[in-house]
């Protein structure tokens, strides 16, 4: 019986033996990510320069406790000579610059004390987010155990429709076959060829909410394009055995979709195509474009495609929070921040901020927010009593400029 | 350390998340100013009201979420053990991590009532009303994994081989 691509890779990196599901594989980690943070009780590590290091969560500090924190992270750097740092000024989030400064490759195995570090599945690396305990085991000794669930395979055909995106793609999943606990998904298809760096680094991301474990994306001509200028490692990518087997396969034709929207507090079952809510005219306080989900300059491009020559609808609070220090500068260059300022939206720093209720838009009780972030989880984004729906970007900017949740194929 | 736990029932329903144990506010919180913070957007007040040696019963794809450890929080809080219908991969893998034992076991939300008794033997996956006198059969963890739970989880491991400096 043959293994599929995370399986290969995870044997590759353990003791080269036939991994299965049900199985507790040792493997060594090529990375482990670091933000905002390092305890000061680490006396020893495995590897310096398997280390990154960053800021991401909480930049720059909003709180003293966070700048606290941010003195631990330098001393850190500092003490075991970390290379890979990206302090403020380089900063961005961890998920976003793993990607795009080349460290998470093809059938590495990369891991980091946040969920969406899962992201890095679209890059046909085995990664996936862990705790802070754990973080420290794996900085300290260099490998950790993996427990091998069954893996869905996904297939997808045809192509996504205008104002139709890779966002929605990973809606319509949960609110179709609810959740993947404990499961793999790995994702093929001819329609997976239509599908860009972009919004496949928005699909990974988000299958932490379908609770899988890994998300593997293939190594095909559109992976090879993004990475062969960025990757700073040689890498081996990880391709599934002819006679591989999946516990299910699940096909989508990506032409059938419209947009999908996540109603407020968990993604599994609870999600519904545009068209079934926007008769109700749910009205929104907030309206945010950002994380490591949604924060990249496709997302930029398109809320600006949208905004352009429109004004935000009185009442509301457009936030655009961008993943990294350098989508500011090509969004900036690209006109597209001054797009969505003249609508006027905000444009932020990067960081998580409003994504996990840190900083930079919290939303207070009553209030409802149509997000592009990660999660809708209640309290998420800041009063337990506010509501978070979740769509697309595109979603987000036509419901910013309506003042309720509506559908971007109509801008 | 025992292969069973057992103590008062507590249940909770499907999608329990990370940030329900944990609130935004109370991210960077030292984990002792963690603790009252628990559940307080889906249930306040049951911090006081639990006690050490309780047992969470709990619904599909518990610990849903972010990095949050969840495991420290409910191992600080005394709960002797977890048993879900089902986990998600990241919470059960803090849970482990924190020392704290899980057991995956469909149907289990079915034969508690909150309050009822549970006693479990998280190795072999027996799980036992103690009130009402009913039992089913879970899915015991694999051995490589309760080793870890019974050195007391990963930062117990890592004190012992000289890692992290002794606590203070």
């Amino acid at each position: 019986m043959g293994m599929n691509a995370i399986e290969k890779i995870l044997s590759r990196k353990s003791e080269g033996q036939v991994v299965k599901p049900g199985d507790v594989v040792m493997v060594d980690v090529d990375f482990t990510v670091h933000f905002d943070s390092m305890r000061p009780d680490i006396l020893k590590v495995n590897d310096p320069d398997k280390i990154i290091a960053m800021f991401d969560h909480q930049v720059p500090a909003p709180t003293v406790l966070a700048a606290e924190h941010a003195v631990n992270m330098r001393n850190f750097v500092e003490k075991f000579g970390v290379k890979n740092y990206f302090p403020v000024g380089k900063h961005g989030i961890s998920h976003v610059l793993v990607a795009e400064e080349g460290y998470a490759l093809p059938g590495k195995v990369l891991v980091n004390a946040d969920s969406h570090t899962c992201s890095s599945g679209a890059m046909n690396c085995i990664a996936r987010g862990i705790g802070p305990s754990e973080m420290t085991y794996i900085l300290c000794k260099g490998r950790t155990w993996f427990l091998v669930g069954e893996t869905t395979k996904i297939v997808l055909d045809g192509k996504l429709n205008e104002r139709v995106y890779a966002r929605d793609v990973i809606h319509y999943l949960p609110g179709e076959y609810g959740d993947f606990a404990q499961q793999n998904l790995e994702w093929y298809g001819d329609g997976l060829s239509t599908i860009d760096m972009d919004g496949r680094l928005t699909m990974a991301t988000v299958s932490a909410e379908l609770s899988a474990e890994f998300s593997l994306f293939p190594y095909d001509d559109v992976l090879a394009n993004y990475v062969k200028d960025r990757a700073r490692y040689e890498f081996e990518p990880g391709f599934p055995d002819d006679d591989a087997t999946y516990a299910r396969e699940i096909h989508v034709d990506l032409s059938t979709l419209e947009p999908q929207v996540v109603l407020p507090n968990f993604v599994a079952n609870n999600v519904k195509p545009i068209g079934d809510i926007t008769n109700e005219k749910i009205k929104v306080d907030q309206a945010f474009i950002g994380s490591c989900a949604n924060g990249r300059l496709s997302d930029f491009a398109v809320a600006a495609d949208i905004l352009k020559g429109k004004k935000v609808a009185p009442g509301v609070r457009l936030l655009v929070t961008p993943g990294s220090q350098d989508i500011l500068m090509k969004a900036m260059k690209a006109g597209y921040v001054e797009t969505i300022m003249e609508a006027g939206g905000v444009v932020t720093s990067s960081t998580c901020g409003a994504c996990f209720g840190g900083h930079m838009g919290l939303l207070a009780s009553g209030e409802t927010c149509i997000t592009a972030s990660t999660r809708n989880f209640q309290g998420r984004m800041g009063s337990p009593q506010a509501n978070i729906y979740m769509g697309s970007p595109a979603t987000v900017a036509a419901s910013a400029i309506a003042g309720h949740i509506s559908d971007p194929r109509n801008f | 350390m025992a292969s069973t736990f057992k103590g008062k029932v507590w249940k909770f329903g499907d999608n329990i998340n990370t940030d329900l144990v944990i609130p935004n506010y109370a991210v960077m919180y030292k984990l002792e100013d963690q603790l009252e913070h628990t559940f307080n957007a889906n249930r306040p007040g049951w911090v006081k009201e639990m006690e050490p040696g309780d047992v969470l019963i709990v619904g599909k794809n518990f610990g849903v979420g972010s990095a949050r450890d969840i495991g420290a929080i409910f191992k600080a809080l005394g709960i002797s053990g977890v048993v879900a219908e089902s986990f998600n991969g990241l919470g059960l893998r803090n849970i482990i991590n924190a020392g704290l034992p899980p057991l995956p076991c469909p149907g289990v939300m079915d034969i508690f009532d909150e309050g009822d008794v549970a006693e479990v033997d998280w190795v072999s996956g027996e799980v036992k009303n103690v009130t009402k006198g009913t039992t089913l059969q879970g899915v015991p963890m694999p051995k490589d994994l309760r080793d870890i739970v019974v050195a007391g989880g990963v930062e117990n491991v890592l004190r012992a081989e000289g890692y992290l400096a002794a606590k203070s």
